[in-house]
C-alpha cells in the first residue's frame, strides 16, 4: 500500500479502543445509578434527627440531573464516534456497534 | 403368311416350344439368347414381330425395348413382352416402355399364336 | 356552571386540535415529507405515555400519603433508559429487524412463532390493562366533577357515568380513525404518535405551571416550600427498603413489558439512533414531571386538608380562583388519560386481532395468510372491533368497580401483571437456551401466582376470594394463603406478590427451558434474536420508500428483464399518480410485484426477495423452507422430465432401427418373392407349352413327341427340386431343423456322396486324396452328405474343362477338418466369389438348369453344423472348402 492520506493504523486502534471504553461507560452508568438510588435506604439517620424528606428530595433530584447529564454526554460521544467511524476507510463501518453486544 | 419373328429369350425349352408353335403356323422364327447384343440383332434382321423376354442375362428386357423404340427403323415394330411377373404395375411399366402387347408365363399356346397374328395385321 | 361550559368548550376544541394534528401528520407521512416526524424529540415525547393520569393526579396523592416513595415509579424507567445499551437496544433492534408488531408477537416469534404463547400473552395483557383504562376514565370524570364544584352525590353519579361513557366513545372513535387508517405493514401510526407528542408537551407544561404556581405563587418561594415540606406529615424519610427496591424494580419491569410502552418504544420507532437521545431526554422529562409533586402535595395537605389528595393538582388552582390555570391543569390530566387509552387500545387491538381473531377467521375459511384484499378488510374490521372492545371493557370495569380508592392501587397491580412477561422477554433476547415450553411454564406459573395473590384480592376480601381463603389459605393450607405464600408473613402484599410471582416465574422458566428440547424453528429464531447484532446492520431508519423501490427495480430487472420490469414499475407509478419509474412501496404495489415475480421464480422465492428488500429483514425461516421446498419440487420435476426425455430418445432410436430393419426385410422379401416367382414360372412355362403342343398337335412324329415329353418330365423334376430346395432353405434359416447326430468316418460319407451325385458316371472324374478320411465324425451326417453332394453336382454342372476332374482333399488342421473340392475348370471370377452363396445367384449361362439355391443351402447347413463352406481362391479351378470342427479322435484303421 502506498502512502495513505488517512490516519494510519495507530489512530484507528486508539479510536476503536476509545469507542469500547465509551460503551463500557454506557454500561456502567445504570449500575452506578442503581447503586446510588438504593443508597438512601441505608440512611437510618440519627436518633433525634432523622433524615428529612427534603434532604432526600434534593439528593434524588441532583442524582437524577447528574444521571441525565452523564447519559447525554455519553450519547453525544457515542454518536460522534459512530460518525467518524463511518467517515473513515470504514471496513468496520458496516453497522457501527456490530461487534459489541 | 411368311412373316419373320425375332424371339429374344434365354430359356432353351421355352425357345423350343415357341419355335414349334409359330413355325407350324408358317412363321419364320429367329432366336437370340443374349441380352447384350439383342438390339443389334433386331436391328440387323428388322423382323415384323419381336417377342421379348424381360429376364435376360446382360440387359433387362425393358432397356432393350426402350432402345428398340428409340430407333426409327424399329419404332413401329410390334413387340410382345413376356414376363414371369403378372402384376398390374408390371403391365403398366411395359406399356409405358412401349410394348405393344404383354403376356405372362406360363401362357397358352393358342393365345400366343393369336396375339402374334393380331399384332401383324394392323 | 359557567366554568363547566367553558371547560367543555375548551375540551372539545382541544380534541379538534388533536384531530387536526393527527391528520396532518398522517398526510405528511404518506407523502414522504415530514422529516420532523422522524426527529428523536418526537420519539422521546411519545415515550411519555408512561405518565398517565395516574401520574398526573395519582403521584401527588401517592406523595401525600407515602412521601417520596412515588419517586420509585419514575426512577425505574430512568434507570432502564440510562441503561439502554443493555436491554432496550437489543429489543428495538430485534423488533425492527424481525418486524415485530407487539410484545405478544415478540415473545411468540422468539419461541418458534407459537400462537399459544401469543394468545396467552394477549389475554394477560388485556386482563392487566383493562383496570388501568378504567382508572383513566375515572380520573377524567373526577376532574370534571371537581369543576362542577358539587360533591359526589346521586345527581352527580349519573353525570359521571354519562361523562365516562362519552369519553370512552370519543376515545374509541379517535383511535379507530387514526389507528386503523390502513394496515401499515410496519404498524406505524404517525398521526397518533404526533398527537401523543403534543399531549406530552401539554401535560408537562400543565404540571410545571401548577408547580410553579404552587411554589412561587402559593408557597412563596423555594425555601419556604422546603420549610413546608419539613413541617408536613411526610417530613420523614422513612421508606421500607423492600418496598423501595420492589417498586423500583417493578416499575422498571413494567416499563419494558407494558404493551403501550412496547408500542411506542419499539413498534413506532423510526430510527434506532433515536434511542440515544431518548436515553437522556426521557429521564429528564420524568425528572421534570416529578419535580413539583412533593411541593404540590404538601401545599395541598396544608390548604385543602380532607379533600382527595389525588386531585390537588386541579383543586389547588380552582380553590385559589385560578380558573385559567385550572383549565390548563385539566387539559394536562385529560391529555395524560386520553393518550394512554389511545395507545393502549392500539397495542391491545393489534395483539387481539393478529393473534386471536385472524387465526380463528383464517382457520374457518381455510387457506394461508396471503395479504389479499379480502383478508385485509377482515383484519381492519377485527382491529376496529378490538379497539372498541378494549375501551368498552375498560368502561365496564369502571362501572362495575364504582370508582374509589380501589382503582388507585390497580395501577401497581397492573404493573405486576405485565411484569410476568419479563423473564420470557429478557430470557428470549439473551439466552439461546430459552425454549417455548419454558416460557409457557414461567408465564403460567407467574400469572397464576399474580392472579391469586394480587389481582383477585384487589377486588376486596369477600368479593371473589372468600374470607376463609384469605385467612386460612386455599383448601385450608396455611402456606397457600394469598398474601402469605409459603409462610412469608408480614410482607407488604404488593411486594410479596411481586416477589413470589417473579421468583416462581423465573424458576419455572429456567428449569423447564433447561429440561425441554426446542424445535428447530425455535432454535433458529433463538439464534436470530439473540445474535441479532451479527445478522442485521443498523437499519438506518426510514430510509425512504424510493430507495427501496429502486432496489426492487434492480432485482425485478434481473428476473423479468429490463424492459418488462421498467414497464411494470412505470405503470404502477402512473397509477399512483407519480411520474417516472419508482412508485411508492405501497402494499398494493408490493403485492402485485410479488405476483408478477412469482410467475418466474415461484411464489415463495418472490415473497422472500421482496420481503428482504422492503422489510430490511433477514429472510424468515419459513420463507426459506418454502423456497427450499419449491426448489426441491422443481428439481424433482425437471429430473423426471429429463429421464422421460432420455427414455423417449432411446425409444425413438430403437423404433427407427426396427423400422429400418423391417423396411430392409420387406425389400428383401419382395426381391425374394419376385425371384422365386420367376424361378417357378420358367419351368411351368415349358411344361404348359409342351403339354399343349402334345395335346393339340397332330402329325407329330414319335421322336418329337418323345423329346417333348422328356422336356416336360425334366422341367417337372426341376420344379420339384426347386420347391424342395426352397423349403429346405426356409427350414434351415428358421432354425427349425433338428440335427440327427450320427457317427461315421469321413471316408464312408464321401463315398456315399459320390455315389449319390452320380459317381464317376458322366464326364466328371472324381479323384480322392484320402489323407485324413479316417476321422470319425459325430454330426448330422445326412446333412453333411447333402453339402458334399451339392458341391460334387455343381462341379459336374459347371466345370468347363475338356476333361473335367474333381479332386477331393481331406485334411485335419488343429481342431478343424478341411475338405476341399477342387475342379480343373476356369474357376469363379473374383467379384462373384461371395455372391455365389446368395440365393438365386447363378453365373454364366442358365443352361445348367439349377435354381441357384444349392450353395445357399450349403452355407446354411454348415452354419448349423458349426462349420463353414467357403470359396478357395487361387486353385487350378473352382475350389470350395468345407471346414468343420471335430474332436481329436482318429478311428483305428
Amino acid at each position: 500500500m502506498s502512502i495513505d492520506p488517512n490516519p494510519g493504523p495507530v489512530f484507528v486502534e486508539r479510536r476503536a479502543y476509545r469507542r469500547r471504553r465509551l460503551v463500557d461507560a454506557a454500561r456502567l452508568l445504570p449500575i452506578l445509578g442503581v447503586t446510588l438510588v438504593c443508597l438512601p435506604l441505608l440512611w437510618t439517620g440519627e436518633r433525634d434527627a432523622p433524615t428529612s424528606t427534603t434532604y432526600a428530595m434534593i439528593y434524588f433530584f441532583s442524582l437524577w440531573l447528574a444521571l441525565v447529564i452523564g447519559a447525554a454526554l455519553l450519547s453525544r460521544r457515542l454518536k460522534s464516534e459512530a460518525k467518524s467511524d463511518t467517515a473513515d476507510a470504514g471496513a468496520d463501518a458496516v453497522g457501527g456497534p456490530a461487534g459489541d453486544k | 403368311m411368311g412373316k419373320q419373328v425375332l424371339l429374344i429369350e434365354d430359356e432353351p425349352n421355352i425357345i423350343e416350344a415357341i419355335r414349334f408353335i409359330l413355325s407350324r403356323d408358317g412363321w419364320d422364327v429367329r432366336t437370340h439368347s443374349n441380352g447384350q447384343d439383342a438390339f443389334e440383332a433386331a436391328r440387323a434382321r428388322l423382323p415384323d414381330v419381336i417377342i421379348l423376354d424381360v429376364m435376360l442375362p446382360g440387359k433387362s428386357g425393358f432397356d432393350i425395348l426402350t432402345e428398340i423404340r428409340a430407333d426409327p427403323a424399329l419404332a413401329d415394330t410390334p413387340v410382345l413382352m413376356l414376363t414371369a411377373r403378372g402384376q398390374k404395375k408390371d403391365r403398366e411399366m411395359a406399356e409405358r416402355a412401349g410394348a405393344s402387347q404383354y403376356m405372362t408365363k406360363p401362357f397358352s399356346n393358342a393365345e400366343i399364336l393369336e396375339t402374334v397374328r393380331q399384332m401383324v395385321v394392323p | 356552571m359557567a366554568t363547566l361550559n367553558i371547560l367543555v368548550l375548551v375540551c372539545l376544541s382541544y380534541v379538534v386540535l388533536l384531530f387536526v394534528v393527527a391528520f396532518a401528520a398522517d398526510r405528511a407521512a404518506l407523502r414522504g415529507r415530514g422529516k420532523w416526524l422522524r426527529s428523536p424529540i418526537i420519539y422521546t415525547l411519545s415515550l411519555s405515555i408512561y405518565c398517565t393520569a395516574w401520574t398526573f393526579y395519582g403521584a401527588v396523592g401517592f406523595a401525600a400519603r407515602s412521601g417520596l416513595e412515588f419517586v420509585t415509579i419514575y426512577l425505574g424507567p430512568t434507570l432502564v433508559m440510562i441503561g439502554w445499551w443493555w436491554a432496550l437496544r437489543k429489543m428495538v433492534r430485534v423488533g425492527r429487524s424481525q418486524r415485530i408488531t407487539s410484545i405478544a408477537d415478540l415473545i411468540s416469534s422468539r419461541f418458534g412463532k407459537s400462537n399459544t404463547l401469543a394468545v396467552f400473552v394477549t389475554l394477560l395483557a388485556v386482563i392487566g390493562t383493562t383496570p388501568y383504562i378504567a382508572l383513566q376514565l375515572q380520573s377524567v370524570t373526577l376532574s370534571f366533577a371537581a369543576f362542577a364544584e358539587t360533591g359526589p352525590d346521586v345527581g352527580e353519579a349519573i353525570n359521571r357515568e354519562v361523562t365516562a361513557f362519552w369519553l370512552a366513545l370519543g376515545l374509541a372513535l379517535f383511535t379507530i380513525l387514526f389507528g386503523t387508517r390502513n394496515l401499515d405493514a410496519n404498524e406505524r401510526h404517525h398521526g397518533v404518535v404526533m398527537a401523543i407528542a403534543l399531549e406530552a408537551v401539554v401535560k408537562l407544561f400543565a404540571l410545571l405551571a401548577v408547580g410553579v404556581f404552587v411554589v412561587w405563587g402559593l408557597s412563596g418561594g423555594v425555601s419556604e416550600t422546603l420549610a413546608r415540606i419539613d413541617a408536613s406529615n411526610i417530613a420523614r424519610w422513612d421508606v421500607s427498603a423492600s418496598r423501595w427496591v420492589g417498586l423500583t424494580a417493578l416499575s422498571a419491569a413494567a416499563f419494558l413489558c407494558l404493551p403501550r410502552m412496547f408500542q411506542v418504544m419499539v413498534v413506532e420507532n423510526e430510527d434506532e439512533d433515536h434511542l440515544r437521545t431518548a436515553a437522556w431526554a426521557f429521564p429528564a422529562y420524568l425528572m421534570l414531571m416529578s419535580l413539583f409533586v412533593v411541593p404540590i402535595a404538601v401545599v395541598g395537605l396544608d390548604l385543602l386538608e380532607g379533600t382527595n389528595p389525588d386531585l390537588f393538582v386541579l383543586s389547588l388552582p380552582l380553590s385559589q380562583g385560578q380558573d385559567g390555570l385550572a383549565i390548563l391543569s385539566f387539559l394536562g390530566g385529560f391529555s395524560s388519560a386520553t393518550s394512554m387509552v389511545i395507545v393502549a387500545a392500539i397495542a391491545l387491538s393489534t395483539m387481539v386481532s393478529n393473534h386471536i381473531v385472524m387465526p380463528i377467521w383464517l382457520n374457518m375459511t381455510g387457506g394461508n395468510a396471503v395479504m389479499s384484499g379480502d383478508v385485509r378488510q377482515v383484519a381492519l374490521l377485527a382491529r376496529r372491533l378490538s379497539i372498541a372492545g378494549v375501551v368498552l371493557l375498560g368502561y365496564l370495569y369502571f362501572r362495575i368497580s364504582g370508582g374509589g380508592t380501589a382503582l388507585a392501587k390497580i395501577g401497581l397491580v397492573s404493573f405486576a401483571g405485565v411484569a410476568q412477561f419479563l423473564p420470557a422477554l429478557l430470557g428470549g433476547l439473551f439466552w439461546r437456551g430459552a425454549t417455548r415450553a419454558g416460557a409457557m411454564a414461567g408465564l403460567v406459573i407467574g400469572s397464576l401466582v399474580w392472579l391469586y395473590s394480587l389481582f383477585l384480592p384487589s377486588f376486596g376480601t369477600g368479593t371473589i376470594l372468600s374470607d376463609a381463603i384469605m385467612h386460612d389459605g386455599l383448601w385450608g393450607l396455611s402456606w397457600l394463603r394469598p398474601q402469605a405464600l409459603f409462610g412469608s408473613e408480614g410482607m407488604d402484599p404488593l411486594v410479596h406478590a411481586v416477589m413470589w410471582s417473579m421468583l416462581l416465574n423465573t424458576a419455572g422458566f429456567i428449569t423447564v427451558s433447561l429440561l425441554s428440547f426446542p424445535k428447530p424453528i425455535e432454535r433458529l429464531q433463538g439464534a436470530q434474536f439473540v445474535n441479532v447484532y451479527d445478522h442485521s446492520p443498523t437499519t438506518g431508519g426510514w430510509t425512504g420508500g424510493l430507495a427501496q423501490t429502486e432496489d426492487l427495480l434492480i432485482m425485478a430487472q434481473r428476473i423479468m428483464g429490463s424492459t418488462q420490469a421498467q414497464a411494470f414499475f412505470a405503470s404502477a407509478a402512473g397509477r399512483q399518480g407519480i411520474g417516472g419509474y419508482l412508485p411508492e412501496p405501497s402494499p398494493d404495489f408490493l403485492q402485485s410485484l410479488e405476483r408478477e415475480l412469482s410467475g418466474s421464480v415461484g411464489a415463495a422465492a418472490a415473497h422472500a426477495m421482496v420481503g428482504q428488500i422492503v422489510g430490511g429483514a433477514s429472510v424468515s425461516v419459513e420463507d426459506l423452507m418454502a423456497v427450499a421446498d419449491e426448489t426441491a419440487q422443481i428439481m424433482e420435476y425437471s429430473s423426471k422430465l429429463e429421464a422421460k426425455s432420455t427414455e423417449l430418445t432411446r425409444t425413438a432410436r430403437q423404433l427407427r432401427e426396427a423400422n429400418e430393419k423391417l423396411t430392409q426385410l420387406s425389400r428383401q422379401k419382395d426381391a425374394f418373392l419376385s425371384q422365386v416367382s420367376h424361378e417357378l414360372r420358367t419351368p411351368m412355362t415349358s411344361i404348359r407349352a409342351f403339354s399343349e403342343i402334345l395335346r393339340d398337335a397332330d402329325g407329330l412324329q414319335a421322336e418329337e413327341a418323345g423329346k417333348y415329353a422328356s422336356v416336360i418330365h425334366d422341367e417337372a423334376i426341376r420344379l420339384t427340386r426347386l420347391l424342395d430346395d426352397l423349403l429346405d432353405l426356409s427350414v434351415l434359416e428358421n432354425g427349425q431343423v433338428s440335427l440327427n447326430v450320427q457317427t461315421g468316418t469321413l471316408g464312408d460319407l464321401l463315398d456315399r456322396a459320390e455315389a449319390a451325385a452320380g459317381g464317376n458316371s458322366g464326364e466328371l472324374e472324381v479323384r480322392r486324396q484320402r489323407g485324413d478320411e479316417g476321422i470319425m465324425l459325430s454330426t448330422d451326417l445326412d446333412r453333411l452328405a447333402q453339402v458334399f453332394i451339392n458341391l460334387i453336382a455343381n462341379a459336374r454342372k459347371y466345370c468347363d474343362a475338356k476333361t473335367p476332374v474333381l479332386t477331393i482333399e481331406s485334411r485335419l488342421s488343429g481342431e478343424m477338418l478341411l475338405v476341399d473340392f477342387i475342379d480343373n475348370g476356369t474357376g469363379i471370377p473374383t467379384d462373384k466369389q461371395t455372391v455365389i452363396f446368395e440365393k438365386f445367384s447363378r453365373i454364366g449361362d442358365t443352361k445348367a438348369g439349377g435354381a441357384g439355391l444349392g450353395l445357399a443351402i450349403c452355407r446354411e447347413i454348415m452354419g448349423r453344423l458349426g462349420g463353414r463352406v467357403t470359396y478357395l481362391p487361387g486353385q487350378s479351378g473352382a475350389a470350395f472348402r468345407v471346414s468343420l470342427p471335430v474332436e481329436q479322435r482318429v478311428a483305428a484303421q
